[in-house]
């Protein structure tokens, strides 16, 4: 295995280690909270909106349920919580590579 | 996919939704914002490892949900409800034995190794511990596999679609891939794990009121439980009820196949050698949030069995004989068939986006990981070696469209030839099974040779293999069901791994002490010891806390179910 010896567990980890050093991800992605917060309250507005004018067909096929007013108020309230997260912690600032936790 | 329910994915026709403008417009929604993550991760793809692991930069908490939604394919929950309409309350083996414990030792056990040596992947663990046949075998296998799995999530997506929306085919195949290609070539890994997180909550709300309405229908789970005791027998709402050794039930197993088979082979060659899961934790930020990562995700898994187990046993109870022709509908139909039944348009809208959701993250979870085994793994180390990193990232973009439209081409395979699909489905199931053997004894034995890895891997994989095509399918040993024969399969393929590493070993060289640094049980890789980051000390973010309670909630789910 000689001519293989080179993919010793020391390349592996410094080749890593350099790339992280490079890396722009931790400094660049943005906020998943922000969208997932956004969505559920957009899709929590529209569906307690239809739950809101449904007529009795759609109450009575749902087993006397209103399911969209129910389902609507959880996905705005799971959306608000979202958004209430990221408000109370928001993101931290970019750390610079070179002193960097990692 | 750990669903080893292989039917072929169909529907029955009759099954058309009564979808309008409302719900048309919740799914235009989502599709416009999964495309809008990929254009938003793109400005986070500087270097390689930004493209294939998202920088090692993750909070744990988005690479849990995203652990949890790899797995939570449409053809899990679909397959999954069937299981239950089929075999009733067997299905919480796959999520309480057939999964907790598993995750949990990936978290506590494994991950220091994986995370800890800085590898990029499954394979490239092996060819740190083992030798460069063992890497080669493995990443070929796992990138062909990859491609097969998207590929059928892609064509089941396509019959789904066409029963349920009445869209043709080739439509849902081409829209469906063209998604998932431009949001992971965008933003590679980021962009896939993002958008799992998010499909982790609208998949959520769209079996929930499916539950509820369905419990309400059947008079709640006290009405459940009586209408199928009265048509399907006592043992139809528990877990162990029929499976002592001996006794016979729909599923072919008893509970020494079930614990070894399904709770410890199967379970853990799935969750801690499968990349496709494994990379999820690789993504996180530091060594503490790897470990979480699987541990976080065990807490969902342990109640995400009720939300597709449900559906399956109220379709079960509603329809006389559901399932099979008489009743004109197949197992997979219950889900969809109570989408029809009782939801109103709107959340009939977030259903359908649900399923759409699942399925592309079934499809994507594949499809990132084949791109990183097949640059990281194959190209970059055997083909076009030590080149810029930024042609490694062009390569990748590139090998991902190649990937979608190997998928796009498996899927239409499958639609034309579904019976070679399954075989070739079950053969790949087989693969997880020897890994694990190799990883397992690799870790724990250092005296395990370099060469060893080969072949057990070989020898272990065409054990199962043999077991299930050849002894259980030419009848020459007798097992009641495709289920039972599988978990058989899958304890012969682990030892017969097992047992040819243990005799090559001793024939071959032992791997030098140096080289195993971090790589075997008790030593541990240079820089592992970092300090953990801030607020990581809280206690619950402890993984052994978080490891335990998980078993420890899973065991006690069981105890309503036993008795």
């Amino acid at each position: 295995m000689a001519e293989f010896s080179e993919h010793s567990e020391h390349d592996v980890h410094r080749e890593v280690t350099e790339l992280e050093g490079k890396s722009a991800t931790a400094a660049r992605i943005f906020d998943l909270r922000r969208i997932i917060g956004g969505l559920f309250v957009l899709y929590g507005v529209i569906v307690t909106i239809a739950g809101i004018t449904d007529g009795q067909a759609a109450i009575d096929k749902a087993q006397g349920v209103n399911i969209n007013l129910w389902t609507g108020i959880g996905m705005l309230l799971l959306g608000i919580f979202f958004l209430a997260w990221l408000r109370l912690r928001p993101t931290p600032p970019p750390v610079p590579p070179e002193e960097g936790a990692e | 996919m750990q669903t080893p329910t292989y039917q072929s994915m169909q529907l029955a026709a009759e099954l058309r939704l009564p979808t309008n403008g409302l719900d048309y417009t919740i799914l235009g929604i989502y599709f416009a914002v999964v495309l809008g993550i990929g254009f938003a991760a793109r400005r986070s793809v500087k270097t390689s490892l930004d493209f294939f692991l998202s920088g090692r930069s993750l909070p744990a908490w988005i690479t849990g949900l995203a652990f949890i939604s790899a797995n939570l394919a449409a053809t899990e929950i679909l397959g999954m409800a069937a299981n239950s309409a089929q075999y009733g309350a067997y299905t919480v083996h796959w999520y309480w034995i057939g999964a907790i414990p598993a995750m949990v030792f990936l978290g506590l056990v494994m991950m220091p190794f994986y995370y800890g040596s800085k590898v990029r992947s499954v394979p490239e663990m092996l060819l740190l511990r083992f030798d460069k046949w063992a890497h080669i075998l493995s990443s070929v296998l796992f990138a062909f596999a990859a491609i097969l799995i998207a590929g059928v999530n892609l064509y089941a997506l396509a019959i789904v679609v066409e029963a349920l929306l009445g869209w043709p085919q080739w439509v849902a195949i081409v829209v469906a891939g063209a998604f998932v290609l431009a949001y992971i070539t965008l933003g590679g890994l980021s962009s896939a794990i993002y958008n799992e997180v998010l499909q982790f909550f609208v998949i959520l709300a769209a079996l929930i009121p499916i539950v509820v309405l369905g419990l309400k229908k059947v008079g709640g789970w006290g009405g459940l439980t009586d209408k199928l005791t009265a048509s399907h027998g006592a043992n139809f709402t528990t877990a162990w009820g029929g499976t002592g050794i001996g006794s016979s039930n729909p599923l072919g197993a008893n509970w020494l196949t079930i614990v070894l088979g399904l709770g410890f082979v199967l379970s853990f060659g799935y969750w801690t050698t499968n990349f496709a899961e494994v990379q999820r934790a690789l993504s996180a930020k530091n060594l503490s949030a790897g470990q979480r990562t699987p541990l976080i995700a065990a807490y969902p898994k342990i109640f995400i069995v009720f939300l597709v187990m449900i559906p399956g046993l109220v379709a079960a109870a509603l329809v006389p004989k559901f399932g099979t022709p008489a009743s004109g509908y197949q197992y997979n139909d219950a889900i969809p068939y109570l989408m029809q039944e009782l939801l109103p348009n709107g959340v009939l809208g977030i259903a359908v986006t649900g399923l759409l959701a699942a399925f592309m993250a079934g499809m994507a979870a594949n499809v990132s990981s084949f791109n990183t085994v097949f640059t990281t793994d194959i190209w970059a180390r055997y083909v076009v070696r030590g080149r810029e990193d930024g042609y490694y990232v062009r390569f990748g973009r590139l090998i991902t469209v190649v990937g979608v439209c190997a998928s796009v081409g498996t899927a239409f395979l499958a639609s034309s030839f579904s019976n070679i699909m399954s075989y070739l489905q079950t053969l790949f199931s087989f693969f997880n099974v020897p890994m694990f053997a190799v990883f397992i004894v690799g870790m724990f034995w250092k005296r395990a040779s370099a060469k060893s890895g080969f072949w057990g891997l070989l020898t272990g994989t065409v054990a199962a293999m043999v077991n299930y095509f050849v002894i259980y399918k030419r009848g020459i040993i007798d097992i009641p069901s495709d289920q039972g024969a599988n978990f058989v399969s899958a304890i012969v393929g682990f030892v017969a791994g097992a047992v040819v590493m243990v005799v090559v070993s001793l024939f071959t060289r032992p791997k030098p002490a140096e080289e195993l640094q971090g790589l075997v049980y008790g030593t541990t890789s240079p820089g592992v010891a970092e300090p953990p980051a801030a607020g990581d000390d809280a206690w619950y973010r402890r993984p052994t806390l978080l490891g335990w309670g998980a078993v420890v909630l899973a065991a006690a789910c069981y105890i309503p179910f036993s008795f």
